[in-house]
């Protein structure tokens, strides 16, 4: 299914200094797909994502987007490709206006009135940011934070966003409520997502293609249906969602547990 | 009258510590580290001045734009060729580094024949100049310092508050992370802060040289500064300018009501009493900064 890859990451390698964080990572994203990572804490996902957007640069292996070789590049000439990040915990900047960080999220971008369109447009998304554009980021709740840093990366325009567990923290109702926008951005603008989630049930539930990490490697990938009725997915990730366990958790490893 | 005119020279006094501590606070908000060759940038900057005025035979006032502009040059490549290769090695190392730094241009000044280790005069076209307010006679140099202080500070506000470079500035110094998140260019900002630093030092360098005359160790001022941008609680603009204004007030009336001795001491004196009544500085944030 790499015909139409928006995006290609071929064995790919990043680590921390002596950390390896992702040993020989190969995935493709079709265009205009909603694409999910599932794994367990510290398997790499983050990590994958990072070295995408070009925080981190790979050791080893190419990442392509749209047929050009984008690893090594530094993060701005990523966002200006139409790459954008939502990072996991939100990262907003605190101190500033919710209307700069919008504005900081289009940094990469001189043409000022589809700026404003766009801005226009996540408001239309999320009313509420409207209601709080002149009070400061740092000031919002948890899940208008997450609005937040989802609207911010829409305002580059990207092809691709890679979002990093946008429900962290989240009520049910409100995780329900940004993956909802989540799905209609995907399909009103055909933006292709690549998604990160510790809740495996909606991300198997709105993404199109799954892929499993372990470790730092892939171990399993198919389509989310498919996914959804294998044994170890059901009783993993599907049985597992709202024990929470967060730690050192593995594949292996759990199955003792039970 | 004696009080009011104690005030002004104080306050004049304390816009110079204002502006370095803004030098100070600019770069340490950016980058995490302290400048400590932000005195000896001041000092170049009034070198400069003086060499665009008496050797150059400039106008005060293009003298003035000039030594800013090559003052800030000095900062930005600093920044590139300095501190930017070592980047990532701990605080304490780029500390140790910029006060080499601060040795290293005073050296060379003087080693320049004649001027570098003379006090010189920088020719003002105000100088004797005063203004009368009521009974209140004030040296025009006094009225200038704080008026351009006043302009420059609005100016950065302006830059800080509006421009789109300025709020990235601030959104890097709040959130880094987030901030390569979004494709800004983190490192070519501080540079550019490093430039405004050096240009702000250099502003207060030009500006003090009509007041103390121009000499090589004219930038130990910066060890007086320094406790300017700690009262204002660092990490604060604001607060480095009215850290330095409270420092040169009480300085300026403890030099003529107080014993002889008090007036070098009045800085730390006032540090210290800061740290015990409000550990934070006046404008302190308590907000956690993210890496
Ligand atoms: N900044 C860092 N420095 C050093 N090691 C790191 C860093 N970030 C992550 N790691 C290590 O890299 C591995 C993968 O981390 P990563 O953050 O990609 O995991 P993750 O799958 O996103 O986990 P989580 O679900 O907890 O977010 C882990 O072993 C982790 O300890
Ligand atoms: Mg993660």
């Amino acid at each position: 299914m790499s015909g139409d890859a928006i995006l290609t990451l071929a064995n790919v390698e990043s680590a921390y200094g002596p950390v390896k964080a992702i040993r020989g990572v190969s995935l493709s994203v079709p265009a205009g797909s909603i694409v999910t990572v599932l794994g367990a804490n510290g398997a790499g996902k983050s990590t994958i994502l990072r070295t995408i957007s070009g925080i981190i640069d790979p050791q080893k292996g190419f990442i392509s987007f749209e047929g050009q070789p984008i690893q090594g590049l530094d993060p701005g000439q990523i966002v200006r490709r139409g790459i954008s990040h939502v990072p996991e915990g939100r990262e907003v900047f605190p101190l500033l206006s919710v209307h700069d960080n919008l504005m900081m999220g289009a940094y990469t971008r001189s043409d000022r009135d589809a700026v404003a369109a766009d801005l226009e447009t996540v408001y239309g998304y999320f009313p509420i940011l409207r209601e709080r554009a002149r009070q400061e980021a740092g000031q919002l709740s948890g899940g208008q934070q997450q609005m937040l840093a989802i609207s911010r990366a829409l305002m580059s325009r990207p092809k691709l966003m890679l979002l990093d567990e946008p429900s962290l923290g989240l009520s049910p109702r409100l995780t329900q409520e940004i993956f909802a926008i989540v799905t209609r951005i995907n399909r009103e603008r055909g933006t292709t997502m690549l998604l990160v989630e510790q809740n495996a049930a909606l991300a198997l539930e709105v993404a199109h293609y799954g892929y499993v990490l372990e470790v730092g490697r892939i171990v399993m990938e198919d389509t989310c249906e498919r996914l959804r009725e294998k044994e170890d997915i059901q009783e993993f990730y599907l049985g597992m969602k709202d024990a929470g366990v967060r730690g050192e958790r593995r594949w292996k490893k759990k199955k003792t547990w039970r | 009258m004696q009080l009011t005119q104690l005030l002004v020279s104080g306050l004049s006094q304390g816009c110079i510590y204002g502006l370095i501590a803004l030098g100070f606070v600019l770069i340490y908000k950016a980058t995490e580290t302290v400048n400590f060759a932000q005195g000896e940038l001041m000092m170049l900057g009034a070198f400069a001045g003086l060499f665009g005025t008496v050797y150059l035979g400039l106008p005060f006032w293009a003298a003035f734009v000039g030594a800013v502009g090559v003052t800030a040059l000095l900062g930005v490549l600093t920044e590139r060729l300095v501190l930017r290769p070592i980047l990532g090695q701990p605080a304490f190392a780029i500390v140790m580094v910029t006060l080499g730094l601060g040795y290293v241009g005073r050296g060379l000044i003087t080693m320049i024949p004649e001027v570098g280790t003379e006090t010189n005069a920088l020719p003002t076209p105000f100088k004797d100049e005063v203004v009368k307010l009521g009974g209140l006679v004030i040296g025009m140099e006094h009225v200038v310092v704080i008026a351009v202080t006043v302009l420059l500070c609005a100016l950065l506000y302006g830059v800080f508050r509006f421009t789109r470079t300025g709020i990235a500035m601030q959104a890097a110094s709040q959130n880094q992370l987030a901030a390569w998140y979004m494709g800004i260019p983190v490192q070519r900002l501080n540079g550019l802060i490093w430039g405004i630093s050096a240009a702000v030092a250099a502003v207060a360098g030009v500006l003090l040289a009509p007041i103390t005359f121009v000499h090589a160790n004219m930038g130990f001022i910066g060890l007086k500064a320094f406790p300017a941008a700690v009262v204002g609680g660092f990490g604060s603009l604001p607060g480095a300018i009215v850290g330095g204004l409270v420092i040169g007030v009480v300085e300026s009336l403890s030099g003529f009501y107080l014993p002889e001795g008090f007036k070098d001491v009045a800085a730390y004196v006032v540090v210290l009493v800061m740290l015990v009544v409000k550990p934070n500085g006046l404008f302190g944030e308590n907000l956690r900064k993210k890496v």
